[in-house]
């Protein structure tokens, strides 16, 4: 029994059911698409979006005599994210076939490796919500073939069959069964995307269906055994990762605490109802009758070469939050948040650039996330530019505008992508620090409300707070913040 | 039969050469012997078009000087063989209809090197079967006969039609391949030569997979020479095909005379079987003669896995072959029959498209990976291949060849053992180790039974090593000096 296998006494993530505690145990396979100019064995193209059976050689076909020949960027593909994993990288692997029949399998079989993968056991760091991290086991990961699509809704009693997805390289990661709460197999799932994304061996667009994962979920009394696990197959959005999971475990503690037993079961997510249904029961398993396949050779690597390829590797996510803590003194969190994909982080390094680092992750974070996500844009899309974005937080610390007129100005960025120089300009915006201005200001406010200025002097101090927002008023916003603190200060108090 | 058919593919490409002879006219003969030996059977198409087509375009080459290595020369190719627009079964009713839209490259390598396709030639049913009479399209008749017995013998198989048809003259040369002897056994029974190269000389690109690590295309010639040259053409690194090798096939016509003298020939004290033809181990102690007379020393050797070879191979294959085969499921080309839902479907169609023999070998296959019973069988098998593979390394630590039988009897008449699998399997008993260690291996005609059937010897050579098996079985061809012809094409001779 390893340590995994272990209750941690810190887990705290445990379910109260009826009867008292459980743990939840969640392992994930994710099917990641090896990004690639053409499929694992054959020439053709697997990119998204084509029309029916458009990317189809005579190998995806599975035309008599028609040869796999392994697509050696895809295994390279495959050993730089078994390296972006903290992974063993097996020498020697082997391709195996899986036998069974179904329409959209040209070939009665899929290619895939079964007892020797290419990438053996490996780790990864999840970030969580609360700023801390974990680390979970990489079990394996394993490259084969895609299968093809069946659509059952073109004809009134006919399947028809779409085989561009045939032969697309898939990289099947495993995770060792360590996750403990539907958050964490989010964070999982984050975390790998983001670091194949910064590997450039997965698009990790899951909508695309460029990453799908089946999770394997059982639950048990802290310090059992594992319970019987089920596996929900198919699963194509963070989202649904979590609700399947949150489904399966409230399912499970029901089952177990009304007296029950969980089968060993394949189920389907059902996204309308955000429950599980069985899909087969393990009688009904297939027997794969998996064994080597004749028509490929064995991968044989030189360590060199594999040490080549880890010579070259990018920054990774976790290299790049550390550094965006080391660099910009981020917080954890914040630091995870741009370190989720290079993107974003690449954005966030030329709005901080010569910065108040601090302000320009707020300001991307909470107000251009904010904005964008109204607009319903992606960062590629924004109508702010990094370095627009970076001149509004040099206004602000330079004291040109004070942070809630930059906002307006924000505002108006958002709407025309406008340089925040001009459309400041253009509205008088710029913020007042000149203390003559100012105190005029304030001593017509002070005139105007004699009353409140004898109350305060009485020791109604919170009336301080009114005197400030009457002389921005007066002043439009514009008044710089520090200075009329200061001189209302002074003259209240004096 | 006509001078033209009589020439061997050697000699009819000199002819050519020196224009004695047209490619049309040539063509124009073999197309006319097809046409009337089509009781024989070994045809399951002939593309006359085609043939007067590319024979026409030969003379054009030859006309400039420009002809290939086999310009004008007509050849059959078996029907595992997927040639472009035109039927390709393997024999098999599961796969009727079926044209490919593309050329098999070991084919397209004969083509490009002039040669001219007369058509498809029978086989058993995806090359399963050592007699011809799995295959959908009927039983080749073999063009050799019994005196006073009017019964039909098998031409052997699986690539029986291509035996069958280069021994009665109705195609100059025939492609075979070779699973477990399917190019040695028909070409022993049929009086002509037969070579299976090293495992990867030939592309699998384009054949219709039977068992893929043993599947190797072959020549069937009417002598050694002939064989040299096709195989020369035939055989050529694939990328096509992972296991394809890049070494170069030496010049196998080079050095085809240098004889024998100095080598060591091994005779594996295995080979040998209860209820073994006498006349069988005559012919084989003959031929150690001839191999000694040409200079050669002659010593034992010991294969002692041997005896495993024929289970390991019927596990191996048909493995292999239950996985390959399910791809013909009525949902891609081929026939289907329409069934109630998928399953339904899947089962009526290959419950109709596959035979017995085709069906026997899925159902062993399937039920040696099944789980609970792979690592007794299927890897039980591969470990047992392992050792008869070091059989052979061993052995060639000694010996430079191997001289064995090439069968263990001569023909039976068809439908004889068809009732009897086991006995069926037997036939290959002597050709089965090399296709396991995948090495090389040749039948070349060395006599005739007291019933005036063929019998062949087989030398077997190191991966690589064509050129040396070519140069030895020339040898023995020269002493054997084999020149029986099938008594149906002397029974045409004496009919025109």
């Amino acid at each position: 029994m390893t340590n995994h296998e272990q209750t941690n006494p810190e887990n705290k993530n445990l379910v109260e059911g009826r009867t008292g505690l459980w743990e939840v145990v969640i392992g994930l396979e994710v099917h990641a698409q090896v990004s690639s100019q053409s499929k694992l064995f054959s020439g053709s193209s697997p990119s998204f979006g084509a029309g029916p059976n458009e990317h189809v050689s005579l190998v995806d076909a599975a035309m008599p005599g028609m040869l796999p020949v392994i697509n050696q960027f895809c295994v390279e593909q495959a050993v730089k994210t078994g390296l972006g994993l903290n992974a063993e990288v097996n020498l020697f692997s082997v391709f195996d076939r899986k036998n069974y029949f179904y329409a959209d399998l040209p070939q009665g079989y899929q290619i895939s490796q079964y007892k020797q993968p290419i990438i053996g056991e490996g780790v990864i760091t999840i970030d969580l919500k609360d700023g801390t991290s974990r680390e979970i086991g990489i079990e394996r990961l394993h490259l084969e073939q895609d299968a093809g699509k069946s659509m059952h809704d073109q004809h009134p009693s006919k399947s028809y069959i779409d085989l561009n997805r045939s032969g697309v390289a898939l990289m099947e990661i495993v995770s060792k069964p360590d996750m403990r709460s539907a958050e964490e197999a989010a964070a999982y799932v984050t975390k790998l995307r983001s670091i194949l994304r910064f590997l450039g061996t997965c698009d990790g667009n899951m909508e695309e269906g460029s990453m799908r994962a089946d999770v394997n979920v059982s639950v048990r009394r802290p310090g059992d055994e594992f319970g019987t696990r089920t596996e929900t197959k198919n699963l194509n959005s963070i989202r649904f990762i979590s609700q399947a999971i949150n489904a399966e475990v409230a399912r499970q503690i029901e089952i177990i605490e009304d007296g029950g037993v969980i089968d060993q079961e394949t189920r389907l997510f059902d996204t309308s109802t955000g429950l599980t249904r069985s899909m087969r029961s393990k009688e009904d398993a297939h027997d794969y009758r998996y064994f080597p396949d004749p028509d490929l050779l064995p991968l044989v690597f030189e360590q060199s070469w594999v040490d080549g390829i880890k010579a070259n590797l990018p920054e990774l996510p976790d290299a790049l939050k550390a550094r965006l803590m080391d660099q910009y003194g981020l917080s954890p969190y914040d630091a995870t948040v741009i370190a989720e994909d290079l993107e974003t982080a690449a954005f966030y390094e030329k709005v901080a650039a010569g910065r108040d680092a601090k302000l320009a992750s707020n300001w991307m974070t909470v107000e251009l996330f904010g904005a964008l996500n109204k607009l319903g844009k992606t960062l590629a899309e924004s109508p702010v530019s990094p370095e627009q974005l970076g001149a509004l937080v040099g206004l602000i610390s330079d004291g040109t505008i004070s942070g809630r007129i930059a906002k307006d100005v924000f505002a108006e960025m958002i709407e025309t992508s406008g340089d925040p120089d001009a459309i400041i300009e253009e509205k008088g915006l710029k913020q007042v620090s000149d203390t003559g201005a100012i105190e005029a200001m304030i001593d017509d406010v002070l005139a105007n409300n004699q009353d409140k200025v004898d109350e305060y002097r009485g020791g109604k101090d919170k009336l301080f707070g009114f005197f400030v927002g009457q002389v921005m008023k007066a002043s439009k916003g514009q008044a710089n913040p520090g200075v009329v603190n200061q001189m209302l200060k002074s003259k209240l108090d004096g | 039969m006509t001078d033209l058919l009589k020439m061997t593919a050697v000699e009819a490409r000199a002819a050519l050469d020196d224009k004695s002879i047209s490619a049309v006219e040539l063509t124009d003969a073999y197309l006319a012997a097809a046409d009337e030996t089509q009781a024989l059977n070994a045809y399951t198409e002939i593309t006359h078009d085609k043939a007067r087509e590319m024979a026409a375009a030969s003379d054009g080459r030859l006309a400039k000087g420009e002809g290939g290595a086999l310009e004008g020369l007509p050849i059959g190719v078996k029907d595992l063989f997927c040639t472009m627009g035109v039927e390709t079964t393997a024999c098999s009713n599961i796969l009727n209809g079926f044209k490919p839209v593309y050329e098999s490259t070991v084919t397209q390598n004969l083509w490009d090197d002039g040669a001219v396709m007369l058509g498809k030639l029978n086989c058993d049913e995806f090359a399963m079967g050592s007699a011809n009479e799995t295959s959908a399209r009927g039983a080749v008749a073999s063009p050799w006969t019994v005196d006073g017995d009017d019964q039909d013998y098998a031409p052997g198989g699986s690539s029986g039609g291509s035996a069958a048809s280069v021994a009665a003259h109705s195609s100059i040369m025939a492609t075979g391949t070779d699973t477990g002897g399917s190019i040695r056994q028909p070409a022993a029974f049929c009086g002509v030569v037969g070579i299976k190269p090293t495992y990867g000389r030939c592309s699998r690109r384009g054949i219709v997979a039977f068992a893929s690590s043993l599947d190797q295309a072959g020549p069937i010639t009417r002598d050694v020479a002939d064989g040299a040259l096709m195989l020369q053409s035939m055989a050529s690194h694939d990328l096509g095909d992972s296991t394809s090798v890049a070494d170069p096939m030496p010049n196998l016509m080079a050095g085809l005379e240098d004889g024998i003298k100095g080598m060591t020939i091994g005779i594996p004290s295995e080979y040998t079987m209860d209820g073994m033809d006498s006349q069988i181990t005559a012919l084989w102690e003959e031929g150690r003669k001839w191999l000694e007379d040409a200079g050669a020393t002659c010593v034992e050797v010991s294969l002692p896995h041997t005896q495993y070879a024929l289970p390991t191979y019927y596990i191996v294959a048909p493995a292999e072959a239950s996985s390959n085969l399910a791809r013909y499921d009525g949902v891609k080309y081929g026939q289907r029959v329409e069934g109630e839902s998928l399953d339904d479907m899947y089962a009526k169609t290959r419950a109709a498209g596959f035979g017995d023999e085709v069906t026997r070998r899925i159902l062993i296959g399937t039920y040696v990976l099944s789980a609970g019973y792979y690592d007794a069988y299927y890897l039980k098998a591969q470990k047992t291949r392992r050792l008869i593979q070091n059989d052979f390394i061993d052995a060639f630590k000694k010996v430079d060849l191997l001289l064995t039988p090439t069968t263990p009897s001569a023909a039976f008449p068809i439908g004889q053992k068809v009732t009897d699998p086991v006995t069926m399997y037997l036939n290959d008993i002597f050709t089965v180790p090399a296709s396991l260690a995948g090495v090389p291996a040749m039948s070349v005609p060395a006599g005739l039974a007291d019933n005036g059937l063929p019998l062949g010897l087989q030398l077997i050579a190191p991966s690589f090593h064509e050129d040396t098996l070519v140069k030895a079985g020339r040898v023995l061809e020269k002493a054997a000096g084999f020149t029986a012809t099938a008594s149906r094409v002397a029974s045409r001779v004496a009919g025109q």
